[in-house]
C-alpha cells in the first residue's frame, strides 16, 4: 500500500482523480437514495402550497436569519413531543425550497408554531418581544410594519418554485400577485380567488391590524400562522396516535 | 504590484478587470430589484478601482528577467493582510453578536444590525475571509517551496486573490442589506456562487500548473490537504448551491433541493466544509509550518498516507449526524454516526503525527511562541475531533443538539484549531517573507499568544456550561411527570455564560488586534531597511523541500 502511493503521489492529475472518487462514495451513497427511496417521503394528500403571502413571508423570514436561532424540526423524542407537538415528518417540509430545519435552538421550535398564538400577540411580538416575554433575548423587528411589501414580481417566484417541483399551477402562477394582496383584505374582491386556489381553509385576514396596507408584517405573520397546519398527516401519524393514547 | 507583471499581462488584466466592470455595470442597469442593482454596483466599483490600480502601473519598465527566477511571492504577502483585515472585522461581529444575545436592544431598530442578519457577517467572514484568504496565501508560499518551482506566470495568483475576496465582499455586504439563500455556510445568492466557481477553477488549474513545474519528483504531504481541500470544496459547493433564480436580473433564487433531501444535502456540504475547507486546508498549513518551524521532519510518513486518506475518505459520510431523531431516514442518520465515530482514527494520527514532529524540538515550544501556536492548534484539533465524534452518537446528540454545545465546540475548533495554526504560520511566514529576522516583537506575539488561548478557554467553558444545562433543562420532568421548565426558564438560566462567552470572545479580538499591529510593524520596519542588505534566510532557498520530507520513506 505504502509503495503504491510512493508511485502514486509522482502524479498530480492521477492524485487529484483518486481524492475526487474517495470523496465522493459517502456523499454518493446516502444522498442519491433519498430521491428514489419512495419511504424517504411518506404520502400527504391533503397537504397544499404555501400562498403567495406565506411564501412572500417565508422569504423575509430566510431574509432576517430567523433559522439561526428557531428550528422548525421536532425530534422524536418525548420532551420534544410534549414540548411542541407531533414530531416533524419529512412530507411537511416536501415543498420548502430550501427548507428551515435550523440547527440551534435560541429561541423556540417553530415547526408548529401555527395557530398557537393570536394575529395580535405576533404583532406587539414583533415589535418589541419583551412586551409578551420579558426574558427574551430577540431583536425588535419594527421596520417590518413599516415596510410596504413589493408584489410586482411575485409570478416570477411561483414560475421558480414550479420550475424547481412545487405543484403550483399555471392559474396559480397567473394571480400570484393579486393573491398576495387578496389574503391581506377579507373585504377585498381579491380574497375570493384565494379561496379557491387555495382552500377554504386558508387564512383571509389583515394580519398586522393596518388595513392601510399591506406590509412584510402581514406576510411574515401569514407564514408563521401556517407552520405546521399545511398538512394533517402528522397528527395522522401511527406512532404519534400511540403516544398519544386514547382521548 | 503591477511593476512584476509582464507587458502581455498588464494588457489581460486590464481586458479581464473592463469585462467584470461592464458585467458588473450590466446588472446594475438591467436589475430588476434593488438589491441586485447595489450588488451589479459593488462589482463595478472594484473592478474600476482595479483597474485604476493597473493603469497607475501600466507604463512602467517591464519586469527584470532575474524575476523569473526567483519564488513569486507578493501575493501571498498581499492574502496575509488581506486576512488579518478580515479576522479583525469578523470576530468583532462575532463578538457583537455575543454582546446582542446577552443585551438584544444593541440592535438601535436598524434591520442590518439585527443578530440573525450579523450572525452569517460573522461566520462568512472568519471561515471565508480570514480562514479563505489565509489558506490561499500560504497554499502559494508552500506549493512553490515544496515543489521548488515558481507560478507559472504572475497574473494568475492574482486573479484568484481578487475574484475570491471580490466573492467575499458580494457575500456580506449582501447579507446586511437582506440577500441571503439561507443554507448555512452557503449563503450567497447563485451569481455570487457562480462566480466563485470561475475563481476555484483558475486556483485548481494555477495549482496544477506549479506542480507540473516541479523539480521535486514527489509530492509533498501539505499539497495532498491543499489539494482536497481545493477538489472536494468545489464538487460541495457547485452540488449544495443548485437553485433557480427567478429572473437572471433578481438576486433571489429558490433552491433544487427541497425537505429532507436539501437537508441531507445541506448537511453534507455544511460538515464538509468543516473537513475539507477548515480542517483538509488547515493540515495542509500544519504540515508545512510545524516542521519548518520545529526543525524536524514529519514524524511518520505512513501517519501521513493514513491520516490523509482516511479523512478524506470518512468525513464525507459524516454529515448526517447533524440530523439525527430528524425526519431523515434511520438508515442514513446510522451511517452518519458510525463513520463519525470512525473519523477519530485518522484525525487522531493527523494530530499524533504532528506532536510527535516536535519530539526533540520541545525546548522550542517553550521559548517560540509561534511554535507554540501550532502545537496548542494540534491539540485542540485533536480535542475538537473527539468531540465531534462523542457529539455525533446518537443519545449524546440528543441532549446537545440544538443548545449551546454546538457552538462550543465549533469554536474549540474554529478559535483553537483553525485560527491558532493560521495565526502560528502566518507568524513564521511575515518574517520570511519580510527578510526579517524575526517578528517586530516577539513579545507581542507571546501576549496574543496568551490572549488567544485564554479566550478559546474561557468561551469553550461557558458554552459547554449553557449547552449541557439547556439540553438538560429541556428534558427533565418532574414528579408527576410533565416538563418541569419551561423554554423561557432555560434562557434566562443562559445569560451569565452568554456574558462570559462575549468576553472570551473579546480577549480573542484583542489579541487579533495585537497581532496586527505586531506584523504592521514587522512591515514597516522591513520597509525602513529596504535598500540596506538583507538578511540571509537560509531556511528559504531551494533545500527547504528535502528538508522537511518524511524520513522514513519507501
Amino acid at each position: 500500500m505504502f509503495n503504491f502511493h510512493y508511485r502514486l503521489e509522482r502524479y498530480s492529475i492521477r492524485f487529484a482523480i483518486l481524492v475526487v472518487i474517495v470523496a465522493s462514495i459517502g456523499g454518493f451513497v446516502e444522498i442519491a437514495p433519498l430521491f428514489t427511496i419512495d419511504e424517504t417521503v411518506e404520502p400527504a394528500p391533503d397537504m397544499r402550497v404555501y400562498t403567495p403571502l406565506e411564501l412572500a413571508g417565508r422569504n423575509i423570514y430566510i431574509r432576517e436569519g430567523c433559522y439561526a436561532c428557531h428550528s422548525q424540526m421536532i425530534r422524536s423524542l418525548r420532551d420534544e413531543v410534549e414540548r411542541y407537538g407531533p414530531y416533524s415528518l419529512a412530507a411537511e417540509s416536501q415543498y420548502d425550497h430550501p427548507m428551515l430545519w435550523g440547527s440551534k435552538r435560541t429561541g423556540p421550535d417553530l415547526a408548529r408554531v401555527g395557530g398557537k398564538y393570536s394575529d395580535y400577540w405576533h404583532v406587539v411580538h414583533m415589535n418589541n418581544p419583551r412586551d409578551v416575554v420579558p426574558e427574551s433575548v430577540m431583536p425588535s423587528y419594527r421596520w417590518l410594519g413599516r415596510n410596504e411589501l413589493e408584489p410586482a414580481d411575485f409570478d416570477l417566484h411561483l414560475r421558480a418554485q414550479q420550475k424547481v417541483g412545487v405543484p403550483y399551477t399555471d392559474e396559480m402562477v397567473a394571480n400570484a400577485i393579486n393573491d398576495l394582496s387578496g389574503q391581506a383584505n377579507p373585504d377585498g374582491k381579491r380574497a375570493e380567488g384565494v379561496l379557491a386556489r387555495y382552500g377554504e381553509a386558508t387564512n383571509i385576514r389583515d394580519f398586522d391590524g393596518d388595513p392601510t396596507k399591506v406590509t412584510e408584517l402581514d406576510a411574515l405573520i401569514a407564514y408563521l400562522q401556517i407552520l405546521g397546519r399545511l398538512t394533517e398527516v402528522a397528527h395522522q401519524n401511527p406512532v404519534m396516535k400511540k403516544l398519544e393514547g386514547p382521548k | 504590484m503591477v511593476g512584476q507583471l509582464t507587458v502581455n499581462e498588464r494588457k489581460l488584466a486590464f481586458l479581464i478587470l473592463i469585462l467584470i466592470a461592464v458585467v458588473g455595470l450590466a446588472m446594475a442597469i438591467t436589475g430588476a430589484d434593488k438589491l441586485f442593482v447595489v450588488h451589479g454596483l459593488i462589482i463595478f466599483l472594484s473592478a474600476l478601482g482595479t483597474i485604476f490600480l493597473v493603469i497607475s502601473g501600466y507604463f512602467l519598465p517591464p519586469p527584470d528577467i532575474e524575476n523569473a527566477k526567483h519564488y513569486y511571492d507578493d501575493p501571498t504577502r498581499a492574502g496575509i493582510i488581506i486576512a488579518m483585515v478580515w479576522a479583525v472585522f469578523a470576530m468583532f461581529i462575532g463578538d457583537w453578536v455575543a454582546w446582542l444575545l446577552a443585551f438584544p436592544e444593541m440592535t438601535f431598530d436598524a434591520a442590518w444590525a439585527s443578530f440573525g442578519r450579523l450572525r452569517p457577517v460573522h461566520t462568512t467572514g472568519i471561515i471565508f475571509g480570514f480562514g479563505g484568504n489565509a489558506l490561499i496565501a500560504t497554499s502559494f508560499h508552500v506549493v512553490q517551496r515544496t515543489s521548488r518551482a515558481r507560478m507559472p506566470d504572475n497574473l494568475s495568483p492574482w486573479v484568484v486573490i481578487f475574484g475570491y475576496n471580490l466573492f467575499c465582499l458580494l457575500a456580506v455586504s449582501g447579507y446586511f442589506i437582506g440577500i441571503t439563500q439561507s443554507k448555512e455556510y452557503a449563503e450567497p445568492e447563485w451569481y455570487a456562487d457562480i462566480w466563485l466557481v470561475i475563481i476555484w477553477v483558475t486556483y485548481f488549474i494555477l495549482y496544477l500548473r506549479v506542480l507540473a513545474r516541479r523539480k521535486e519528483p514527489h509530492i509533498y504531504v501539505a499539497n495532498w490537504y491543499y489539494m482536497a481541500f481545493i477538489l472536494v470544496v468545489a464538487i460541495l459547493h457547485i452540488v449544495n448551491n443548485l437553485a433557480i433564480p427567478i429572473s437572471l436580473m433578481h438576486a433571489k433564487s429558490y433552491s433544487a433541493f427541497s425537505g429532507v433531501q436539501d437537508a441531507m444535502t445541506q448537511w453534507w456540504y455544511g460538515h464538509n466544509a468543516v473537513a475539507f475547507f477548515l480542517t483538509a486546508g488547515f493540515l495542509g498549513m500544519l504540515y508545512y509550518f510545524l516542521p519548518k518551524q520545529a526543525g524536524r521532519p514529519i514524524y511518520s510518513y505512513r501517519m501521513s498516507i493514513v491520516g490523509f486518506w482516511g479523512i478524506t475518505f470518512f468525513y464525507m459520510w459524516a454529515g448526517s449526524h447533524h440530523l439525527h431523531y430528524t425526519a431523515l431516514p434511520t438508515w442514513v442518520q446510522t451511517l452518519g454516526m458510525t463513520f463519525s465515530a470512525m473519523l477519530l482514527i485518522p484525525s487522531w494520527i493527523a494530530a499524533g503525527n504532528a506532536l510527535m514532529t516536535l519530539n526533540g524540538a520541545w525546548h522550542k515550544v517553550r521559548d517560540d511562541a509561534t511554535l507554540r501556536f501550532m502545537m496548542v492548534a494540534a491539540v485542540f484539533y485533536g480535542l475538537s475531533t473527539f468531540e465531534g465524534s462523542f457529539m455525533a452518537i446518537r443519545p449524546v446528540n440528543a441532549l446537545s443538539h440544538y443548545t449551546d454545545w454546538t457552538i462550543g465546540h465549533v469554536h474549540a475548533g474554529a478559535l483553537g484549531w483553525v485560527a491558532l495554526i493560521t495565526f502560528g504560520a502566518i507568524y513564521a511566514l511575515v518574517p520570511w517573507l519580510w527578510k526579517q529576522k524575526r517578528m517586530y516583537s516577539p513579545k507581542l506575539v507571546e501576549v496574543h499568544f496568551w490572549l488567544a488561548l485564554s479566550g478559546t478557554l474561557i468561551y469553550v467553558f461557558s458554552m459547554w456550561n449553557s449547552g449541557i444545562i439547556q439540553g438538560l433543562m429541556w428534558r427533565t420532568y418532574n414528579e408527576s411527570g410533565t416538563l418541569a421548565y419551561s423554554f423561557v426558564q432555560s434562557m434566562v438560566e443562559m445569560h451569565p455564560y452568554y456574558i462570559a462567552r462575549a468576553i472570551g470572545g473579546l480577549f480573542f479580538l484583542i489579541g487579533a488586534i495585537v497581532g496586527c499591529y505586531n506584523i504592521w510593524m514587522t512591515v514597516r520596519s522591513a520597509r525602513m531597511l529596504a535598500g540596506a542588505p538583507e538578511f540571509e534566510t537560509p531556511d528559504l532557498g531551494i533545500a527547504s523541500a528535502q528538508e522537511i520530507k518524511a524520513g522514513e520513506q519507501a
